[in-house]
């Protein structure tokens, strides 16, 4: 589904990523695991395209295509999402005709025919109410004023209704507490099939005790250090990064 | 004073000498006001009133009058589903128009009006007032909902450079109510150059919608003096979307108490495009209100401009004032001008004023691209948000979906 070979990337002149591979097979779920400036969220954004960001070296291949060469736009049709760690606010926006947008640019480009305002809430209100959402949430500005557990279920709302194959969650379990963490890992495994991939970026075990990843990776100064199997998220949460990414240096 | 601009006003006293005779109603008004352009001239980028907007081009153009009788015309643009009043070239058409029941409407022509508000020390009015052969007026009596005028002027010739001047005058009388949508419209180079008094009697509801889609050629001024009486609103919104250089200059004073003035409005412009709006509001009276927001959407190498006065007298205590100016600068080379001015005389007052400058977002543009949102449907996304708060106080349904329509269609067609 997704590799990743070698990869460098920086941020105007600070090298974050330093050839970081990676394998992630479809139907997989993955976690990575790193301390704080390991380059977690650089690698989400560069995923998705963010122009903030420059590639330096290596490859990303997504199904059979090279995803750097795809403008952010053409990532998300062919599949990707990003769950962003700070979901932006769109004052003046509506989430309603924000998703229904999303999904209609996303269907044209499969060539299937758009939603029709109907059939799209129809859709909407019916994964709102999975996710415990309040329908006034579809009502209201994205993102305006929602609290940071609203916004991060309405990511994982516009990843449901999207239906992407392969998902990013950039620590999308911050700043929740236990129901919603438990609604975020339902929506993720309500996707789970043999066509559904998902990288799982997190600070914490918490999450991944109701989102059970097939292999882990520790992230150490823009490069995977150590990959295991769940073992290895309780390990860390044990002992911390310190050991591990000593003995990687 | 430039002798472009000393040129121009000379060729427009020269017109009035030549069709003084003819020309409609009182001739000292005409002549006060003649008396008036010859001493000022058109105005100049040293006239403070005046500093961000030239009229070289328009002294420049060598405008004529309108060939008269117009008997048919084409309807540029979408047709609307309400009562409308059409003027050709500046000249009302009762052919073309079907008139609301509910409102009188008077022709400037049988009955030369010229209203007591406008002033002749703004020279573009004067030069209407010298100059106005036709226009409307409208009388609502008292207690009556007239319900929705469109008040569309079209310019369909384009053939030969033209100027016309038409004189309008609005008058709501006591708990009167109506919603005007004035649309202009039109081809080649021309001068439309307006005034419209309104007159808006205790407890009426005068609501004035303006989308400006002149040619882009044109030149478009416009000028409104409005006067609203004890718990009166006047609610006016304009869209600048169209000509070359268009100012839409509008005085309102509030004479009684509890009275209420929404001047909101959007400019989106692209090309060498120059857009002026111009507000005065005047309080004089205790407990009135006034709402100000203005949005500016710049492409390429267009130029807008607001400048905003809010004039308080002593006598206008708990007046809750507010303007607001945002402008999107779509490009390096677009440009705004805002010039805030808040004279103050009462001292139990709520006045706020503001300016704010930017580009798109680049990470809320990322957010929507992120989604699968195409980037340049995500810059329309965007633009049209940043419209939102100046578009949301328009209720009337209608005319909300015309301005949205032909907002869509300026972003579609842009240079």
């Amino acid at each position: 589904m997704l590799s990743v070979n070698n990869l460098a990337a920086r941020i105007e002149e600070k090298e974050i990523l330093r050839g970081l591979s990676l394998d992630l097979p479809a139907g997989q779920v993955h976690a990575i695991m790193g301390p704080n400036g390991s380059g977690k969220s650089t690698l989400g954004y560069v995923l998705a395209g963010h122009e903030g960001y420059e590639v330096t070296g290596g490859s990303v291949t997504f199904g059979d295509a090279d995803l750097l060469a795809m403008e952010p736009e053409a990532r998300a049709a062919a599949g990707l999402f990003l769950a962003f760690q700070a979901p932006l606010e769109l004052p003046g926006v509506n989430n309603a005709n924000f998703l229904r947008t999303a999904l209609n640019a996303i269907r044209r480009a499969h060539g299937e025919a758009e939603l029709d305002a109907v059939g799209f809430l129809r859709l909407a209100r019916a994964e709102a109410k999975r996710l415990a959402m309040p329908d006034d949430m579809l009502k209201r500005n994205v993102n305006v004023g929602f609290s940071g557990g609203e916004k991060k279920r309405n990511e994982v709302l516009q990843m449901a209704i999207l239906r992407p194959k392969l998902a990013v969650l950039d620590e999308t379990d911050s700043g929740l507490d236990i129901d919603a963490l438990r609604i975020v890992a339902d929506g993720v495994n309500a996707l789970r099939g043999p066509e559904f991939s998902a990288l799982v970026i997190t600070h914490h075990q918490r999450l991944l005790d109701h989102l059970v990843p097939d292999r882990v990776h520790v992230l150490s100064k823009g490069r995977i250090v150590r990959s295991g199997g769940p073992e290895l998220a309780r390990e860390l949460e044990a002992n911390g990064y310190a050991g591990v990414v000593a003995d990687a240096a | 004073m430039n002798q472009s601009l000393r040129n121009g006003a000379d060729a427009y006293l020269a017109r009035y000498q030549g069709l003084r005779g003819r020309l409609p109603g009182d001739a000292a008004i005409r002549d006060a006001a003649a008396a008036a352009f010859s001493e000022g001239g058109l105005p100049s980028m040293r006239d403070e009133d005046w500093r961000y907007t030239s009229l070289r081009g328009l002294a420049e153009t060598d405008f004529q009058e309108p060939l008269s009788a117009v008997s048919t015309a084409p309807i540029l643009g979408e047709a609307i589903d309400a009562p409308r009043l059409v003027l050709v070239d500046g000249r009302y058409q009762p052919g073309l128009s079907t008139p609301p029941a509910g409102v009188t409407v008077t022709p400037f022509s049988e009955n030369p009006y010229f209203g007591r508000l406008p002033d002749i020390k703004c020279p573009m009015a004067a030069l209407n007032t010298m100059l106005a052969e036709d226009g409307v007026q409208l009388h609502v009596a008292a207690g009556v909902d007239a319900g929705t005028l469109v008040l569309l002027s079209l310019a369909p010739d384009g053939h030969r450079p033209i100027a016309f001047h038409p004189r309008h005058g609005i008058h709501l009388e006591a708990g009167a109510k109506l919603t005007v949508l004035e649309i202009s419209r039109g081809q080649g180079a021309y001068l439309h150059n307006a005034v419209t008094e309104a007159v808006v009697a205790s407890g009426a509801v005068l609501t004035h919608i303006r989308l400006q889609a002149e040619g882009p050629e044109a030149f478009h001024v416009n000028t409104t003096f409005a006067e609203v009486a004890e718990r009166g609103t006047y609610d006016a919104f304009v869209l600048t979307l169209g000509a070359r250089v268009a100012r839409t200059e509008i005085h309102a004073r509030l004479i009684g108490p509890h009275g209420m003035v929404h001047l909101n409005g959007a400019q989106l412009l692209g090309g060498q495009q120059h857009g002026d709006i111009t507000t005065v509001v005047a309080h004089d009276a205790p407990n009135c209100g006034s709402r100000q927001t203005i949005k500016n959407v710049l492409s390429d190498r267009s130029r807008g401009v607001f400048q905003g006065r809010i004039e308080v007298a002593r006598v206008a205590q708990k007046t809750d004032g507010y303007q607001m100016n945002q402008a999107l600068l779509l490009s390096p080379h677009a440009e705004i001008d805002c010039k805030p001015q808040l004279e103050i005389y009462a001292d139990d007052v709520k006045c706020s004023h503001g300016a704010t400058v930017g580009e798109l977002d680049a990470e809320q543009l990322f957010y929507l691209r992120s989604r699968g949102v195409p980037d340049a449907e995500a810059r329309a996304i965007l633009v049209r948000a940043f419209l939102a708060e100046a578009m949301d106080p328009i209720a009337h349904p209608g005319a909300r979906g015309l301005l949205e329509r032909a907002i869509e269609q300026w972003w579609e067609h842009r240079p």
